[in-house]
């Protein structure tokens, strides 16, 4: 079983529902406007999104509530999201995708 | 089940900035207007576009929408609908003020005027010296023009239903289009919407492709609809494609990596363009450069594991170079590939970037087809615009900054010739059940229980098989064997199944939908280009590499029913001026 297979409530019987559906809400919310936010953010809900404590997973969901441009500079590297949690963020996600 | 229904005078279905600006018209003229879109619509495809918009302002060099129509003309080897073509290159400039004073924060020159960028296939008096045509807004023309339309539309109260997923249009016995059947992603519940007009804006398909730079929502929606519909799809053998993206990901290295001095290499290290292009070597055009790279990938000298791709070298340029005037490939390869581009090579493969063909339309955005009296009879009540709709006025390919152009100018002629149909048609034509099975049979079908292949599988077949025989190598064997495989996958679909059968924030659900829709338009476009018998544009054919205008300088039209090819010819009369026939395309 693979990573996005893992989230996947058809294919993983363990996995715990409340987290299934949030994954799938989320899942739609990582569908953006630009192909690099979909790789980076979907790779990142595979992969990373799971081992986010509570707080951090607050964060994630505000995370996409920004523009696609704003996350688009933030993830490559362009500009620098104002609060802690947010920076933090951006790392994880790009660490997700190299991994 | 009862189905609950809304009505409103227009729907328009995709919120990018065709469907934007169309609804912008119509909701400002106090039409009830909807807006269906599967994504928030700030999240459309549209705001990816950085480029610019074309339009004869000449606040650079001298300029006049005459020049600007025969750059058009010429880049579309001929084939694009000059009349369309004229109105596209006149209505630009009010476009662009209409914009700029809707508030687009455009780039602007010392003196206050809109500043103008210069790009390729754009010339002064004819074929003269460079001209700068492309209006920006620095280098996020697409973000500001649609958060600029969709706060607008705010404004203006559009109603927006964001997150609803369009089914299929309903169509009356007489061919009418009464609306759409669409489900609301959250819930999984469904929704008729009855309007009076009905404009699809859905964009483009590069989904359909392994490798390309659109985004996982271009799946080909509203094209696949009016193809259910009945209504044919026009040119789609025209797709364009850049010859670097990054190998397994698609995202565009631009070509001003190889302007630079960056250069192809195949698995044994040889820089192979020198084989196919002794003289422009890695700056030959990107149908030749292209076709190079897979040409060497087919016949086993590809790089990697897999040797599915070729390398880009840059290393020798230094960091300097390479990271000073490269920083957008410099970010791309570091977050993506962990790699820096001054010291390893990128894994490179063509990437599909859009999509010249689509639902045929006349210049008011009309949809036209062809029926009793014609080629081109309007069908009631429908409309198309941007990059799902097919004008012409790219014809075989698209200049840089006609896109947007495109976007901007039919989704305005959409609202203004629905603001016209709906004040001539202001009651809505009777709707019965019966209208609505087709509709509903499409979406029943996904939730039939047992065993089958996963969606997910199905579509990474279709994907690679779209790459394989329908993308920058095509001949004839190649295409005949895609066709081949591609109505046996599209067999595969019938016995897929999904497995999650909840309602709410279903994605699979929408995944397989949108398979559906990627196969109707894979279809289109491989039947299409296994048809045209010569090299026109963006579609080359190795065992017909010249242009034929005697045969083949014409339109071609593919039917969803019976997988069938008609063709009709080309409107090579402008509005106004005199028509620009066709010479060879020469730069």
């Amino acid at each position: 079983m693979d990573r996005a297979d893992r989230l996947d409530p058809s294919l993983n019987p363990k996995l715990d529902p409340s987290l299934a559906a949030e994954v799938s809400r989320l899942r739609w919310q990582c569908r953006r406007g630009m192909l690099e936010l979909d790789l980076l953010l979907n790779r990142f809900l595979d992969a990373g999104f799971v081992e986010l404590d509570p707080a951090g997973r607050t964060d994630f969901v505000r995370f996409l509530g920004y523009q696609d441009q704003i996350i688009h500079d933030w993830l490559m590297g362009r500009a620098v999201p104002a609060d802690a949690p947010l920076r933090r963020l951006v790392v994880r996600i790009q660490q997700a995708m190299r991994a | 089940m009862t189905i609950p229904h809304r009505k409103f005078d227009a729907l328009i279905i995709g919120a990018g900035g065709a469907g934007l600006n169309a609804a912008l018209r119509l909701a400002s003229a106090d039409l009830r207007v909807a807006v269906v879109s599967k994504v928030f619509p700030t999240r459309s495809h549209t705001v990816a576009a950085q480029g610019g918009v074309n339009a004869a302002l000449a606040n650079v060099f001298p300029d006049d929408w005459h020049w600007h129509m025969f750059d058009t003309v010429k880049g579309s080897d001929y084939l694009g609908d000059q009349d369309a073509i004229e109105y596209m290159c006149r209505e630009a400039i009010p476009t662009v003020y209409e914009l700029e004073h809707a508030g687009v924060p455009f780039s602007r020159l010392d003196d206050g005027t809109i500043y103008q960028r210069a790009f390729g296939g754009q010339s002064q008096n004819f074929g003269g010296d460079q001209a700068a045509r492309t209006c920006a807004a620095a280098d996020r023309t697409g973000h500001a023009i649609l958060h600029t339309l969709y706060q607008q539309n705010v404004r203006a109260r559009t109603h927006f239903f964001d997150e609803f997923f369009a089914i299929d249009l309903i169509r009356d016995e007489e061919g009418a289009v009464l609306g759409a059947l669409v489900l609301e992603i959250e819930t999984g519940a469904t929704l008729v919407i009855e309007a009076k007009a009905t404009l699809i804006a859905t964009g483009g398909y590069g989904q359909v492709f392994r490798t390309t730079t659109n985004a996982f929502i271009n799946t080909g929606d509203g094209m696949a609809m009016a193809l259910r519909a009945g209504v044919p799809l026009m040119d789609m053998e025209f797709y364009q494609f850049h010859p670097t993206g990054v190998a397994g990901k698609g995202m565009l290295i631009t070509e001003g990596a190889r302007g630079e001095g960056g250069y192809l290499i195949n698995g044994d290290g040889e820089r192979f363009m020198e084989r196919y292009a002794p003289r422009a070597l890695d700056l030959a055009s990107r149908d030749v450069v292209a076709r190079s790279m897979v040409t060497e990938i087919r016949e086993g000298r590809g790089c990697g594991p897999n040797k599915d791709h070729v390398m880009l070298k840059l290393d020798h340029l230094g960091a300097e170079v390479v990271h000073h005037r490269l920083p957008g490939i410099t970010d791309i390869c570091r977050v993506f590939l962990g790699i820096d581009p001054a010291k390893a090579p990128i894994p490179v493969f063509p990437t599909a970037h859009y999509a010249m063909g689509g639902i045929p339309t006349d210049r008011f955005a009309r949809v036209v087809a062809p029926a009793r009296h014609g080629p081109e009879e309007v069908v009631p009540g429908l409309y198309a615009a941007g990059e799902c709709a097919c004008v012409s006025v790219h014809g075989a390919n698209r200049l840089g900054g006609n896109s947007l152009l495109d976007i901007l100018v039919f989704g305005r002629a959409a609202g203004t010739d629905i603001l016209q149909y709906v004040a001539e048609n202001p009651n809505h034509r009777p709707l019965r059940e019966a209208d609505l099975e087709p509709a509903v049979t499409r979406l029943a079908r996904w939730e039939r229980k047992g065993e089958g292949e996963t969606v997910a599988a199905v579509k990474a077949d279709l994907r690679k098989l779209m790459e394989d025989h329908c993308g920058v190598f095509r001949d004839d064997d190649t295409m005949a064997v895609g066709v081949e495989k591609l109505k046996a996958l599209r067999e595969r679909v019938e016995h897929a199944r999904l497995k999650d059968q909840s309602p709410t924030f279903n994605t699979a659900r929408i995944e397989a939908l949108e398979l559906d829709n990627l196969v109707d338009v894979g279809m289109a476009t491989l039947m299409s280009a296994h048809a045209r018998q010569e090299s026109r544009g963006a579609h080359s054919r190795i065992d017909h590499p010249a242009r034929d205008d005697e045969r083949w300088m014409k339109h071609s039209l593919y039917s969803r029913d019976g997988d069938r090819m008609d063709f009709k010819p080309v409107r090579t009369k402008p509005l106004t001026v005199e028509s620009f026939p066709p010479k060879a395309r020469v730069y």
